[in-house]
Formats: structure tokens, sequence, C-alpha cells
């Protein structure tokens, strides 16, 4: 444990950094809050009530320890848009965000990692070529189009795919919160009933993100593979006469995991942020899209807290890959 | 004796973009039962590719073109690729060169050893694990049980290669290629090795390949020899009457090539291309380089603790001590003096060169230069110093000491840009010219990038620029371990006429006693950072004192005299 405990420590400086940057820029980018939330009719002195109540009259330097001061005790302010303590916000949508964004993950790596060894198997074969077309494919076509596309062709014309709403139809309660995801939870509760409507309701929205995160796991497992399989130790185990499958599998794949674990980190953490766009086509109550309307209405506390807490996942999930490759490769467990 | 293995008339083909090579061209090879053949060649004389070729483990580029393998009867080009997956690693298997990297890096190595004896049937789940021990004890693992759990780079260089064996012998094959399996050993390991080898395919009455470029190893272990060249078989006789009496032109060529007791720097040249035999030029007497006391402690690694007790496995204990790579060692080099330093891996004559080359700062010692103390200046800043210029390198490996993106010309120029006075293209062009005749490197080469080079004039190129700057003390890293004897032949009788040229002093770090032999004057023999043995070279390899070096120069295998 202590390894972990020495890689926590190296985090503290990271969070002390992103604390102060987030102040900074949420300060410096142009609008001002107060005007924004007192209307285009209020006066100037009404403006300078709403300021003086928020702490904006202050200096910098005043306002930027009451910040801290609030993140001791836990409290990240509220956001004027909702009048929600941003702590409740996040806790209610930051498992809408990750339960879309784990689901589109998965389904990526059950596609690419088998298409991204086969076309390394088999380099130059036709399904290398599928590989490829695949892969461009989905990172050239961008996702609200392919959310859209989606939309039209299973609601609109085939009626499979129930309507882009949200995480639930209307004439589904939300399972009891366990986890925040709305399929665990309802599993957990046994109501296969709402288990189908979250399900399906994560359908399109999960496809949409799986097809444009595609390229870069299956283009890194097939260079990562195609290495590996040119190394000498894959020439000894062929020549002891070892079958393909084990060959392949057990001694090409796990050695050429370690780029695919960084990859797939890379490709979770940019799409739990990046997908606003997909959560806007399908009224998907994640936080990326929270924290893109706090960000036009200047205000404040949302935008930091989202940063805050984007900011701990990522640390958290590089220190669960750090895990994962001393799992892997026993080298890298010298280094811990 | 039965034949075992036959190859009639063998061609094979690799698809290069320009076009159709052939690498093999109608070889025929004969293995009888319980018989050790040599192949024997330089590189690119196709003696791996025929074994490839033979196991059916080519890259697929290349192809069997032509001709015929019988394998105990079997048609092995006719056979499916389902019979030559039963048959690899249960009738013939394969040892190779570099036995670290043969190994998976992320897999326990008695697991190696479980998926052979289990995909052959030989073990079920039961009794895997017993049997994989079994074989590491056969190749004299010592603590097989705990050794079972290892990891490749947990493990010596030999200690990976007995671990190939292992894997190669665990389901008792009737025909072991061995594809040169010392190669980057130390001649000590290389002995036990291969004695290991020749004693395990005996008693099981296997037959064995042995692809080697060392003639000396193909004598000792080998009852038949084959001598390939590009490709070509250019003689097959018994291991004694190769050597005793070489038939082809280019066998004796080799034969000659290899250093041995009793051969002569001049006398490694072809027949009639040898310039005259040159007065040895002994040191003025005057001392230039002067190591005293000199010691490098680096802190020990392993395996942290933590990981041990979370995930299982891990080496032995880590050990507080800081471990000493260099314990203490004095010695002096006269100007125009060669001086050898000989040891096997890890015995710290790479850690000495660096500090004398103030790449590393000792962690205690003199090192004057001329009566400058060179030693006292921080490795950091000792790019920038005056004395920098007077200390030149020549790397092991030719190829990786190169920029892949400089010409010839413009690694030459490299050190006289950033340390003489000559200023102007022209005057420095004019200069690497010059550098280049003495070197005896073609002109119109000097234009090429490194991969447009062959081996030797690379090496050529990388003494080129060592000497660009008329340095005094120059060394040589062993400078021709990666090259072909008969380019070694070349290059050494090459940096021995520079030496005399020049006045130069040489500080020559190799493993092979041999090559010392005909370089230097002196040798130093290390071992664990310290020296055991000093003196003339004569007296070192002809009348060794210490009990090491003995058994250093007995497990050179040479050809017979």
């Amino acid at each position: 444990m202590r390894a972990v405990a020495r890689r926590l420590a190296t985090i503290v400086p990271t969070l002390i950094g992103v604390v102060i940057v987030t102040f900074l820029l949420t300060r410096v980018l142009p609008g001002d809050p107060a005007a924004y939330f007192a209307g285009p009719t209020a006066d100037q002195a009404s403006i300078d009530q709403i300021r003086a109540a928020l702490g904006l009259d202050q200096p910098l330097p005043v306002q930027f320890a009451a910040y801290v001061k609030d993140l001791a005790t836990g409290n990240l302010g509220n956001a004027l848009s909702t009048g929600q303590p941003v702590l409740t916000e996040l806790a209610a949508r930051l498992p809408a965000s990750a339960e879309l964004t784990l689901t589109a993950l998965l389904i990526s790596m059950s596609i690419a990692i088998p298409l991204g060894i086969l076309a390394a198997v088999k380099e130059g074969s036709f399904i290398d070529h599928v590989c490829r077309v695949v892969t461009t494919a989905g990172v050239s076509l961008p996702v609200f189009f392919t959310g859209l596309l989606f939309v039209y062709v299973f609601y609109y014309l085939l009626g499979w795919a129930p309507a882009p709403v949200g995480r639930l139809d209307v004439y589904f309660t939300e399972p009891e919160r366990i986890t925040g995801f709305f399929t665990i939870d309802s599993l957990l509760a046994g109501d296969l009933e709402t288990f189908r409507a979250a399900a399906s309701q994560l359908f399109l929205p999960a496809a949409t993100l799986a097809l444009f995160s595609l390229a870069p796991i299956a283009r890194m497992t097939r260079a990562s593979m195609l290495s590996v399989l040119s190394s000498e130790f894959i020439r000894t185990a062929r020549a002891a006469g070892l079958r393909s499958r084990t060959v392949i599998l057990a001694y090409a794949f796990r050695n050429a995991m370690l780029p695919v674990v960084t990859t797939l980190g890379m490709v979770f953490s940019f799409l739990l942020g990046a997908n606003v766009l997909v959560e806007k086509v399908f009224a998907w109550p994640g936080v990326g899209s929270f924290a893109v309307e706090a960000l036009i209405q200047s205000d404040y506390a949302p935008v930091q807290g989202f940063v805050l807490a984007m900011a701990l996942l990522y640390v958290a999930l590089n220190l669960v890959i750090d895990l994962v490759y001393g799992l892997i490769d026993p080298r890298v467990r010298l280094e811990a | 004796m039965s034949t075992l293995l036959d190859v009639k008339a063998l061609t094979v083909e690799f698809a290069t973009r320009r076009g159709t090579v052939q690498a093999v061209k109608r070889v025929d090879l004969e293995v009888a039962k319980g018989e050790t053949v040599g192949v024997v060649g330089e590189s690119g004389s196709g003696k791996s590719v025929t074994s490839y070729a033979v196991m059916r483990i080519l890259d697929r580029a290349g192809r069997i073109a032509d001709g015929s393998v019988a394998f105990s009867g079997l048609d092995l080009r006719a056979a499916t690729e389902r019979q030559m997956t039963d048959l690899r690693g249960r009738e013939i298997s394969m040892i190779f060169q570099n036995p670290r990297m043969a190994l998976n890096p992320i897999r326990k190595v008695g697991r190696q050893i479980e998926d052979v004896l289990r995909r052959h049937a030989q073990a079920g789940s039961m009794d895997a694990r017993a049997k994989a021990i079994e074989m590491l004890t056969q190749v004299r693992i010592a603590r097989p049980e705990e050794r079972y759990h290892a990891y490749p780079f947990e493990l010596s260089g030999g200690m990976c290669q007995r671990i190939v064996i292992a894997l190669a012998l665990a389901c008792r094959p009737q025909l072991l290629i061995a594809d040169e399996p010392t190669t980057g050993l130390d001649v000590t390991t290389q002995k036990a090795v291969m004695d290991l080898v020749s004693e395990l395919t005996k008693a099981r009455g296997m037959s064995t390949i042995l692809i080697t470029h060392d003639l000396g190893l193909a004598a000792a272990y080998c009852d038949k020899v084959v001598v390939m060249k590009k490709g070509e078989v250019v003689e097959t006789a018994g291991a004694r009457e190769v050597f005793a009496a070489p038939k082809d032109d280019y066998t004796k060529r080799l034969m000659r090539a290899t250093p041995r007791p009793g051969s002569t720097l001049r006398g490694l040249l072809p027949e009639g291309t040898a310039p005259a035999e040159r007065p040895a030029a002994a040191g003025s007497g005057e001392t230039l380089l002067k190591v005293e006391g000199l010691l490098k402690e680096y802190p020990r690694q392993g395996v942290s603790k933590t990981w041990r007790q979370m995930f299982g496995g891990g080496a032995a204990a880590t050990d507080e001590a800081p471990f000493r790579a260099v314990d203490g060692i004095s010695f002096e080099i006269a100007r125009g003096e060669s001086l050898g330093l000989v040891g096997e891996s890890g015995c710290g004559k790479s850690t000495t060169s660096m500090m004398v080359m103030r790449l590393l700062d000792p962690t205690a010692g003199k090192i004057t230069l001329g009566g400058d103390d060179i030693g006292a200046i921080p490795a950091r800043s000792f790019a920038a110093s005056k004395h920098r210029r007077r200390i030149q390198m020549v790397f092991q490996d030719p190829t990786d000491s190169l920029n892949p993106r400089f010409t010839a010309a413009r690694a030459i120029a490299d050190p006289l840009l950033r340390m003489s006075a000559l200023k102007g293209r022209h005057a420095i062009r004019t200069r690497c010219e010059e550098l280049a005749t003495l070197v005896g490197l073609p002109l119109d080469l000097l234009d090429r990038f490194p991969h447009q080079l062959s081996g030797g004039q690379k090496a050529r190129v990388g003494i080129a620029r060592a000497i660009a700057l008329d340095p005094e003390l120059v060394i040589l890293d062993e400078p021709t371990a990666a090259l072909d004897v008969s380019v070694q032949a070349v290059v050494l009788n090459l940096l021995d006429d520079l030496k005399a040229k020049l006045g130069m002093s040489y500080l020559f770090v190799s493993h092979d006693l041999h090559v010392v032999r005909l370089l230097c004057d002196r040798v130093i023999v290390m071992r664990q950072g310290r020296i055991v043995e000093e003196g003339t070279s004569e007296k070192v390899l002809e009348a060794p004192e210490a009990d090491y070096t003995r058994e250093l120069i007995s497990a050179i295998p040479h050809p017979p005299v």
C-alpha cells in the first residue's frame, strides 16, 4: 500500500495547481455574473448589491481565500442558475455522464480490441482493410451527426429506440439511488421493466460515443500487436509449437496491452468531459452540458466545481491505470 | 548412422522492395541421428534462414522456392501447418541468440515451460508444475522451485539461456537447432551453456545443428561442419578435416581471421594482402593516464516490498549496502601504449571506461591525464572542458553509435564543429576527407547515411570521428564485438596502424582475451570491480597467475592450431 500512498502524495501539488488555475481562469473570462443575474433591466445599484452579496466586490486574494475555505469544508458554492449547491448538481449529473461514458467504452472495447487484434494478425488482409475503414469513418463523422442520424433512423424511421428524452422515459420512476447508474440500480432493485427502459435510453447515445472512440483503441491495439508479434519471444513460442491461439492471446496480446490501457484511460477521460454534443442531442443530464451552460452564464462556482471534479477523476483514473500496469507487467513494479 | 534430417537443394526467397532475393541457394544439409553439425558463416550467409526454413517459421516475406526437406522420412515442405505445429517443440526445437528477448517478458519462466509441456501433452494440469521444475533442475538452475516464479528480467543472460534450453528440450525432441546460442554471453557462461547443451543432447541421443559465426565454437562442439557464404554451402567436412586442411578459399580466409593462440595481427588478414610486419612500438614510458583508487558505488535496487506483498513473486530481498561497481582500482597508461581491460559482464570494465571518459562521476579516486586532474571536473561540465578533446571514444555498436540522419561526413565533422578551431565548410570538408583517407574509407561514401554503409564501413566512420581531434587517449569499447571476423581482422589492423601513425594511447575494453592480446601491450583482468591480474599481454595469456584468468582463457573455444 505504501506505493499507492506515495503515488497519492504526488497528486497534492496537481490539485493545488488545478484549484488556482480554475479560480483565475473563471475570473479572467469576460462577462459579469452580477449583471447577468440582475437581468437586463436592472439598475447599477441592484447590480452592485448582487455583486456584494456574491462577494465579487472583494479583491481577488480575498475571494480566493474564501473559495479555498469553502472547499476545505466541502462547499463548492451554489449554482446561480438553478440555486442548487454545486455539489448536489454534480452528484446528480456525474453518474449520468459516467454511466453513458462507461457503457460507450465497453461497447467500443468489445469491438475495437478484437478488430485490432485480427487486423494485426492478418495484416494486409480483408479484415485489416475493414478495420481501417470502420475506424476512419468512426472518427471522421462528428458525434452530433451520428447521434442525429441514429435518432432519425432508429427512433423516427424504425421506431426501435425510445425518444431521446434523457436517462429515463417519463412513465418510469427513477430507481432507488445506490450507485447512481440507473441500469445497475434498477437491477439491484430487481426492477426489470425499469432496467429495460434505462438500457434502451442508454443504448443510442452510448453507441454514438462508442463509434467515435473506436478509432484510437482499434488503431492502438493493431499497432501494438504488430510490434509485439514481430518480437523474438513470439518466434520462440512458435518454434516451440504453441498453438496460434495461445501465441496470440496469452503471449502477444498481454504484452501488447500496456499502450492499449494507456489509450483507454485517455479516451475515457476525454469522453467524460467532452461529450457535451451527445448530451445535448439526447437530452442527457450529464456534467458536460451543465458545465457549458454555467460557463456561458459566467457562473463561477459550477465551472470551478466541474473542473475540480474532472481533475480528481482524472487523477484517480491515472492511479488505477498505473496499478493495472503493475498487474500486467512485473517490470513496472520495480519503479513503483 | 541413419539420417534424421535431409535437406536437398533448398532455395529460400525473400520478397523485398527491390524484387525477389535468394537468401539461400541450393543448400544441402544432412544430419545423422546423434550427430552435431555446425553451420558456420558470417552475417548474410543464410545460415539462420536455412534453419527457419526447416522449421517453416520464415517471415511472411520469405518462402521456400525449391528443394526438399525430409525429417525422419517425412516431407516437411508438404506437411500441413497443423502437422508442423505438432512437430515444432516435440520433434524439432530451437534455441536462439539473445535469450532474454527470446522469452516472454511478462510470463513466469516456469509457466512458459509448462505451456510447451502441456501443448505437446507431456504433462497435464496436475503434474505440469512438477515437470517444469524438473526441467529447471536438469538445466542446472539453482533453487528451481523459487526460480519457477521468476520473470526473465530477474535472471542473468546465462540463466535465461538455460530456461530457453529447458523450453526446447522439455518435450524430448529428436533435433535441436541452436541459432548462435551463446552470442552476447560471457566466455565462461558460453562454455557452461554449450557444455550443458552437448551433455543433455548426448544423453538423449539427440541430433544438434549449431549455427554460429564462431569457428572455435564449431570446432569444439561439432562432429561435422558446413561452411556457408552468401547463401551457398562452400564446404562440408568433418570438423577435424575442416580445421586441419580447409579446402575452400573462403574457409581458409575465415580460419586465418579467427584470433587464436599464436596468431598475429597481420596474420589475420588474407594471405598476400597483409602489409609488412611493423616493429612493435612500445610506449615512451611517460605516463599519460593515471588512475588511483577509483571507486564507484550504486545504491541497490530491487522490487519494492510493497509490490511483493501485494502481488507476490519478486527478486531476492533488497540489500541496503551500496553496490560497488568499481572497487578501488589503480592503473596507468603510458603515451603510445595500449592497455587492455578484460573481464566478464558486470566486472566494472565499462563503468571504469565511463569514468575515465568523464561521463560518470566516481565516488572516490583520482584520474589524471598528462598531469591534469580531470577526475575533479564534474561529468556534467566535462563536455565544455578544454581537456575534453584529449580523450575520445569508439563504441561497441557501429550502427547504434551513429546518428541515422547524419551522413558519414557529418558524423566525422561533429567533433570538429564542436571543439576545433576549424571554420568554414571547405576547411572542415578537407579535414573529413583527410580523416576518411586515414581510416581507409572511400571518399565517395562520405555522403552516405549509416544504413547505406556496411558494418566495417560504419566502424571506420566511428574511428575517424574519434581521431578527428588528434586525441591523446582513445577508449575502445569492444569496437569489433558486432563485426564479422574478417571485418574484425581489418579493423584491428587499422587501429594498430593508426596508433603507430598518430602516437595515441588506447584503453581497449573487451571480453575477448585473444583480441586484446593482438592489440595491447599490457592487460588488466577485472572481476567484481577489482583487478585480479595485471601484466604484459604475453605473460597474462601464456603464464596467467590468477585462477580466474586461467578459467577465462580455458573457456575460450578456438580452432585447433
